[in-house]
């Protein structure tokens, strides 16, 4: 009787550690570049080199936010093979907000609520073919949404 | 153990508009409590995406991504009945994984 509990229940742990396991391959987060207090060193942090503006990067925000902790930010890369978008909130104390890795079967489409500290301009870069493109908006923004 | 996802997958056309919910502080490090001390920071840090097991999108975002994120993605090339597994990895090592069915 035991006996046969027991191994129900390491049968359930097994099963339970088979199943949160194997699903985590993930890119280790990028410390140095979500730490920089700059767009310019994020962006380094990342790797990210020269870029050219892109009007292939569509970037759907509101002009004027009224309220800085949620704002919706939809972006959609329409350059062929894009295989990153990365979002950087110029004048919030961390810039870098997102990146973006597309494997073969995702658009290179995203849709995200972010915080802004103040007025800035969203900046957002795009990798494809080995180039990278960029594209920003600027967001007005009636109260800030860092603190509170 | 986090609560888990509201995961929302719908076929249109030829694209699958998948639109996930997740229940997370998402703590700056900026904001005090009602004491006036500085809440320390807690935040999603990496999104993943499978589809059918396979991996699709990988994301890393930032405190700034505003509290209990709502993320939409857009897949191609699958179908109605296929199985999305979406997964987050917080500053803590905390994580929370769920799953959803195409309709």
């Amino acid at each position: 009787m035991n006996s046969l509990r027991r191994s129900t229940l390491q049968f359930a742990a097994a099963l339970t550690a088979g199943l949160l396991l194997p699903l985590r391959a993930l890119a280790a987060w990028n410390k140095d570049a979500f730490g920089a207090k700059t767009a310019a060193d994020a962006l380094k942090g990342l790797g990210v080199g020269a870029s050219a503006e892109s009007k292939d990067i569509v970037i759907d925000a509101p002009q004027i936010a009224e309220n800085g902790a949620v704002v919706p930010i939809e972006i959609t890369s329409n350059l062929t093979n894009t295989k990153s978008i990365v979002v950087v909130i110029e004048k919030n104390p961390f810039p870098l907000t997102a990146k973006f890795d597309f494997g073969e079967g995702a658009l290179p489409y995203v849709k995200v609520n972010v915080k802004m500290g103040e007025s800035s301009f969203v900046r957002v870069l795009a990798e494809a073919g080995g180039k990278f493109y960029s594209a920003s908006k600027e967001v007005k923004v009636t109260i800030g949404g860092c603190g509170g | 153990m986090a609560e888990p996802m509201k995961i929302r997958a719908v076929q249109k056309g030829d694209v699958t508009d998948v639109r996930v919910l997740m229940v997370h502080p998402m703590e700056t490090g900026q904001r005090k409590d009602t004491s006036g001390n500085i809440v320390p920071t807690h935040f999603i840090q990496e999104v993943s995406v499978r589809l059918n097991g396979k991996s699709v999108l990988e994301g890393q975002i930032s405190q700034a991504v505003s509290r209990n994120p709502v993320f939409s993605f857009r897949l191609k090339g699958a179908k109605v009945g296929d199985k999305i597994d979406i997964a987050w990895l917080d500053s803590k090592g905390e994580r929370s994984q769920s799953d959803a069915v195409i309709a």
